[in-house]
């Protein structure tokens, strides 16, 4: 029975090891540019994520605080300034102190979307920035789909494209013209309310957040460990001299 | 001073235990860079006993917060997040300073005769290094953490018999769950840890009953002085303390510039997959164990018979203790050895090296028939031991250390 298991197990390994290769050769993934020290990105990112993705994301690892504090958004004297983060980035009943949670239960999720949005305070560090960057450009309409829509790089995914308004229209380029053949490309068919440069600039903003989030203390784990490895490097310097000293004496001998 | 001191002699072997073990403890003139690699291991031991005691001030070993509590280390903790990245680092640098502290012996010969009982301690020490690493890993509860135990455990599901009643003993569960993830914490931070501190100490003593070899092959204790000091030895205090400093500083600097600036270490260190929390209703696209087990994990799935697979695993870790047994030499060092010994660790090198990349990558048939040539390689370097180190014309040993 239980070999029957590991069999099942060490076969499905065998068949994703090679489903995985295959896929990701076939959709390759575009580069984003990201600044973590681009404090206006980062900004324009937590605005976007605010608006179009908090309805059904949370991100429970992340507080409301924390992220205005790293994000700029605080006063003169340095203290958060709870008033721009209530009413522009809070839409919920948080206080600022919480987490950043969603407010669909989730038995509904459940039922509209057939799964609860994951959370995505580390969506960044699991996939990869350029990952999401590419996800997000890859909704195509695909009317037998419930919303309308499917995506190239995670094919039949739950997700309607809430960003279609400003994404435009695309459909897809088939390598051939059987109904089902793998898709080449997207072509962009009608606009959205954003240029097709406005909405990169969107993504890579939206991106540059989640990446934030994925990692908040990014940028102060890099400033202590220049200071760390200077020590080092002074000491090494010190503790080499010393040990020089003392095998020299033993040359002598 | 002295007055305290001997009180204390009198009660305690204080001073002449450290002269014993360090100030009075001759150590080969001629140690190269290799033999960083013992001393590295210590330093790595008490960086993971440190982090992990403050880690486990904020750790919540639980199915259902063991995820989160890891978050809130990294976020809500002060510096939490640098003890956590020091102690996944130190991980992955454990098996790094271990894999090359073992290399040393292999190329030095520093299992044979009189050694041998050191070499099965450090193999024990091995051993338990390996469970540590898996009980440990479990601990994040994030998917790989809790595919890779659920695929490791069930390879005990592979003995006959009692194959399926032990997997469900073991994991306390018909599952990994809840009650595996409290066992393993339990035995990962206080019966391995335990066994690990002893192990150590032992290995230790051992040791400096028979002495350090060095990179000749040279027993120091054939050419005593007057004193019956080694007339090609140091003494370890003040030298090799203070060049195992240096050797330390460096070792440091590497393992900071990796915790602050790559801690991920491209997914080898902290793998993508465990960013997600454990999830049994969802399999990875691909499970792969930690870089420091794949070389074994490849030579499991290269047998297509899952218990002969279990039991070649098994082979491959338990063949290096019979290692002093299995060599004929009549010369330690690599740099005494004939050519078929040099060749033979070659290929053992690289077998163990391409075995451990086609672990971490997902089978394809190429990738099979690889795997099935490495292991073959890796398994000829001890069974065909015997014969190539009798055979080999070795070079004659000189006497004393030169320079």
């Amino acid at each position: 029975m239980m070999l029957k298991h590991i069999g099942i197990l060490l076969a499905g390994l065998v068949f994703a090891g090679v489903a995985q290769a295959s896929l990701s050769s076939t959709v390759p993934l575009m580069p984003v540019d990201i600044d973590w020290h681009d404090q206006g990105a980062l900004q324009r990112g937590a605005k976007m994520y605010m608006n179009y993705c908090s309805g059904c994301h949370s991100l429970k690892y992340m507080r409301y605080n924390r992220m205005a504090r790293d994000l700029g958004l605080t006063t003169f004297d340095g203290d958060v300034d709870t008033g721009i983060l209530q009413s522009n980035l809070i839409f919920t009943q948080a206080r600022i102190h919480d987490p950043i949670e969603i407010s669909m239960p989730a038995t509904d999720a459940r039922q509209w979307f057939g799964v609860v949005p994951p959370d995505l305070s580390l969506i960044a560090r699991k996939r990869s920035p350029s990952w999401l960057y590419t996800y997000l450009h890859s909704f195509y309409d695909d009317a037998s789909k419930p919303f309308g829509v499917n995506n190239m790089l995670f094919p039949d995914v739950a997700m309607p494209n809430v960003l279609a308004s400003l994404y435009g229209k695309r459909v897809p380029v088939r390598e051939s013209q059987e109904k089902n053949a793998a898709i080449s490309h997207l072509v962009r068919v009608a606009d959205g309310s954003m240029t097709e440069q406005e909405y990169n600039r969107s993504i890579q903003d939206l991106v540059t957040f989640l990446a934030y989030v994925a990692e908040p203390v990014k940028l102060e784990r890099q400033r202590i460990g220049m200071f760390v490895l200077a020590f080092l490097a002074v000491f090494l310097v010190i503790v080499y001299l010393l040990k020089s000293l003392y095998w020299k004496k033993l040359k002598q001998k | 001073m002295s007055g305290l001191s001997n009180w204390i002699e009198e009660r305690f072997p204080l001073m002449s235990t450290w002269k014993k073990h360090i100030s009075e403890y001759y150590a080969p003139k001629n140690f190269n860079f290799l033999y960083f690699f013992g001393s590295l291991a210590m330093l790595v031991l008490v960086n993971q006993l440190l982090t992990g005691v403050w880690l486990t001030m904020f750790y919540t070993p639980t199915a259902k917060d063991a995820f989160s509590s890891v978050e809130y280390i990294m976020r809500d903790v002060n510096y939490g997040w640098l003890l956590r990245y020091m102690h996944s680092t130190g991980a992955s640098a454990f098996f790094i300073v271990v894999y090359l502290h073992m290399f040393r012996a292999l190329l030095y010969g520093s299992y044979q005769r009189p050694r041998e009982l050191v070499w099965l301690l450090g193999m024990g020490l091995f051993i338990l290094l390996l469970a540590e690493a898996f009980f440990g890993y479990l601990l994040p509860w994030g998917q790989m953490s809790y595919w890779g135990a659920q695929v490791i455990t069930s390879l005990f599901g592979a003995i006959p018999y009692v194959g399926d009643s032990l997997v469900t003993w073991l994991r306390g569960d018909y599952h990994v769950s809840n009650a595996t993830l409290q066992r393993f914490f339990a035995l990962h931070i206080v019966a391995i840890p335990m066994l690990i501190i002893g192990l150590v100490y032992l290995h230790i003593v051992a040791l400096h009953k028979v002495g350090s070899n060095n990179p000749e092959g040279i027993e120091i204790k054939k050419h005593l002085d007057e004193q019956g000091r080694p007339l090609d030895g140091i003494p370890f205090h003040p030298y090799y303390t203070l060049k195992d400093s240096v050797g330390s500083l460096i070792f440091l600097m590497i393992f900071f510039a990796i915790v602050f600036f790559a801690p991920e270490m491209g997914g080898y260190f902290l793998e993508h997959d465990n960013f997600t929390p454990a999830d049994p209703m969802v399999t990875p696209d691909l499970i792969a164990p930690s870089w420091y087990m794949t070389p074994f994990y490849s030579i499991l799935r290269a047998i297509p018979n899952k218990l002969l697979g279990v039991v070649a695993m098994g082979a491959s870790i338990l063949l290096l203790l019979f290692l002093p047994w299995l060599d004929n030499s009549p010369v330690k060092s690599m740099r005494y050895k004939g050519r078929l010994s040099r060749i033979a660790l070659l290929v053992f090198v690289v077998s163990i090296i391409c075995l451990g990349y086609l672990g971490t990558v997902g089978l394809t048939p190429v990738r099979q028939i690889l795997a099935r040539v490495f292991a073959v390689l890796y398994f000829a370097y001890f069974l065909l031991m015997p014969f190539y180190s009798r055979w080999e014309s070795s070079l004659p040993v000189p006497e004393r250390i030169e320079k």
